[in-house]
């Protein structure tokens, strides 16, 4: 193995990566996009859903809750129905995304210190929306019937406790700090944007190596396959740093997301994960001829692995097998590292299993992968 | 250093299986150095196969490759510093200059930098490319990326070229700069295997080896392979050419008939007899016709009289 071969191949990539124009436009541009598509909207939080309500009860009561729904930004109060038929008309003709019905009798329990059921109906086609919307409308019935009791305590100092709630509350944590969210994705966002972006430039680099005849040219020269691999993936494992530097800065600058840990360690962690992405992105250039069968073959290989990474499934909530095959996936791995260097700031003594596990995958694959590499050359 | 008399590539046996097909079976041969060894046959016949594993780049399932004392097959890696293959279709970076592409093949090779500059500038003028070294490979006419192909090929002052079908699809300028380049190399002592698709560019091979379905059918000088071709070759020149070509076919005494330009040239196993019978026939069929010369046949005569004789066997 000579050193300079290997350079050989890295400049001659270099300068074919210069002279690409579209490569400045796709290395910069879809990350930039992405980032900001997951900072804005997959925050998980939702504005003015859009909402009508039926009051049959006409009291203080039920006005006071009503009010709670128009004055919050959560909702958008479209429709005051004056009778059930105009609740499903509405959420028929989806001018409303939910109902709430307020039924006689409400104002009833409450005072004798009951539970008072307060009916909701969803527009289920957007069960995203509609969960996160129950969420909020949990939180107004709860601190209704908070504001509600300590209201009649004091009104009624010697009448009986009342010790009712409108609505059991549910997850609070998660809904109520709305940024949580996003601070959780968009470290998230590099790591997948990572693992998709070199998987593709790599494989669709040696395929069309392949698809042009220059790598069946190259290897009748006397440079070894592993030379070749080292001069050519070198490029793009700097393009992933690259990356990572482009998006986490998007990240930090333009949508304040903290980065508490140590640069060194993220470093770290990106190069091992870096060694797993272009591995994958070799094999797969070994299992196809063209760059038509790389795509296909991408989609099919970094899917699954985009979704059993624990980026927007929590992987505890996967079926036993899948969270087993989760453990060969180097994502998650460093969906772990670069949340807890972002967010928690935790450093090698916490990270290191993740660290040892990553490394290990990658010198894994990257060893099939030159192997399998030699082999389709035949 | 080998001794004159002694092959500089001997191929003996050589076998290559695919699943479902015998690529090349039991291929010997020896090429002297110095030659211009051509490969001739039909699509498929394993021109390219043998080619690869001359190469190093493909594994045979059995036989022996020598090249000087250097077993191919057991080394390939001390085979390949010394020769040079052009694959069917070469690889050139079309990203990079006519110039980036020598300099990156040169690197590969570890030729020094001086050497590489002294060895460029003649090259480029034998191919007339000198007024193109900067510009990409891509916008290069096809003629030109397969000289350039060429070029990256020689820069490492190769003992053997390997040259699957170098001129495919290469315009005739090109074609006759490519050759010039082959002849001079010769002389100065290189061994040269092509294989190709022009007939024209067989005749020019010191020898010629005719494959077949994986078989090495026929192995000699293009000359000594005209002669063994049974009968006497007619060329016929008629306006109705396929009239004519239905007319000859399977009377007796012809034993092929194939279409050319302006007529059809058949070959038949007694010229003096048979010439006025079928000048009779013809006149009496009403078919038009010129007279019917004896000619000397070309390499595409030849084999499609060899192959047709083997079928016919
Ligand atoms: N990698 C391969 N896998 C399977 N079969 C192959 C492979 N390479 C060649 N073959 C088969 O081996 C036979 C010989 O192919 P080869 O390419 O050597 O022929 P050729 O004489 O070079 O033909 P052409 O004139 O088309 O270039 C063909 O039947 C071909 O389909
Ligand atoms: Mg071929």
């Amino acid at each position: 193995m000579t050193f300079a071969r290997i350079l050989q191949v890295f400049k001659k990539e270099m300068i074919e990566l210069r002279r690409d124009k579209w490569a400045r436009f796709r290395l910069v541009i879809p990350p930039i996009i992405q980032i900001l598509v997951f900072g804005y909207a997959a925050t998980f939080e939702v504005f003015g859903v859009s909402t009508a309500v039926l009051d049959l009860d006409h009291t203080q009561e039920s006005r006071d809750l009503v009010s709670r729904f128009v004055y919050s930004d959560r909702f958008q109060i479209v429709k005051i129905a004056r009778n059930q038929q105009e609740i499903v008309d509405g959420i028929d003709d989806s001018d409303a995304a939910i109902a709430i019905v307020i039924h006689p009798g409400f104002a009833q329990l409450l005072r004798k210190g009951q539970t008072a059921p307060v009916q909701v109906i969803v527009d289920g086609t957007n069960s995203n929306t509609a969960l996160i919307a129950l969420g909020y409308m949990n939180e107004i019935a709860a601190t209704f019937s908070r504001d509600y009791m300590t209201d009649h305590l004091q009104r009624t100092r010697d009448g009986p406790p009342l010790r009712g709630a409108l609505v059991t509350l549910e997850q609070r944590p998660w809904y109520n700090s709305g940024l949580n969210s996003r601070w959780f994705f968009v470290p998230g966002v590099i790591g997948t944007l990572v693992l998709t972006m070199i998987v593709n430039l790599t494989s669709f680099a040696i395929v069309r190596e392949r698809e042009v005849g220059t790598l069946e040219q190259i290897m009748v020269t006397p440079i070894q396959p592993v030379e070749f691999i080292l001069g050519k993936t070198f490029p793009f494992f700097l393009i992933g740093l690259g990356e990572v530097v482009l998006i986490a800065g998007v990240g930090t600058l333009w949508f304040g997301i903290p980065f508490v840990g140590n640069p060194l360690v993220l470093l770290l962690g990106t190069s091992l994960f870096l060694l797993s992405t272009l591995a994958i992105g070799l094999l797969i250039s070994t299992l196809c001829m063209t760059q038509q069968q790389a795509f296909a073959t991408n989609f099919f290989v970094v899917n699954p692995l985009f979704t059993l990474s624990g980026f927007s499934f929590p992987i505890t909530s996967m079926p036993t097998v899948l969270q087993w095959l989760s453990y060969l996936n180097p994502l998650r791995y460093y969906l772990v590292i670069i949340r807890a260097t972002f967010l928690k700031g935790v450093g090698l003594s916490v990270l290191w299993p993740d660290m040892l596990a990553l490394a290990a995958i990658g010198s894994t694959l990257l060893a099939v992968s030159i192997l399998r590499f030699r082999k389709s050359l035949d | 250093m080998s001794a004159p008399d002694k092959p500089k590539i001997r191929v003996a046996g050589l076998t290559k299986r695919f699943v479902g097909t015998t690529a090349v079976e039991g291929a010997t041969f020896d090429i002297a150095r110095g030659e211009i060894f051509g490969l001739v046959g039909p699509d498929g016949a394993g021109k390219t196969t043998v080619m690869r594993m001359l190469a190093g780049v493909m594994r045979p399932d059995a036989g022996s490759i020598e090249i000087d004392d250097v077993d191919v097959v057991a080394d390939p890696e001390q085979a390949k510093l010394h020769l040079s293959y052009m694959p069917q279709r070469f690889g050139l970076y079309e990203d990079l200059t006519v110039d980036e592409n020598i300099r990156f093949y040169a690197d590969l090779f570890e030729v020094p930098r001086k050497l590489r500059d002294e060895r460029t500038g003649p090259l480029l003028a034998a191919s007339n490319m000198e007024a193109f070294r900067r510009r990409l490979a891509g916008q290069l006419s096809g003629g030109m990326k397969q000289k350039l192909g060429l070029i990256c090929s020689l820069i490492h002052t190769p003992q053997v070229l390997l040259l699957d079908e170098p001129t495919t699809g290469v315009d005739p300028v090109s074609r006759r700069d490519f050759w010039r380049i082959l002849y001079s190399l010769r002389e100065s002592g290189v061994t040269i295997l092509i294989s190709t698709a022009y007939l024209d560019e067989a005749e020019r091979c010191t020898r010629l080896a005719l494959f077949h379905e994986g078989r090495l059918r026929y192995c000699d000088t293009p000359k000594r392979l005209k002669a063994l071709m049974p009968g006497t070759l007619l060329a016929i020149t008629s306006t109705a050419a396929r009239d004519l070509h239905k007319a000859l076919l399977g009377r007796d005494g012809v034993m092929s008939v194939m279409l050319v330009g302006d007529g059809v040239h058949a070959v038949v196993d007694d010229a003096d007899r048979r010439v006025p019978e079928l000048s009779a026939a013809l006149d009496a069929g009403k078919i038009p016709h010129g007279e019917l010369v004896r000619v000397t046949p070309s390499i595409e005569d030849l084999f499609v009289g060899l192959l047709k004789d083997e079928h016919a066997s």
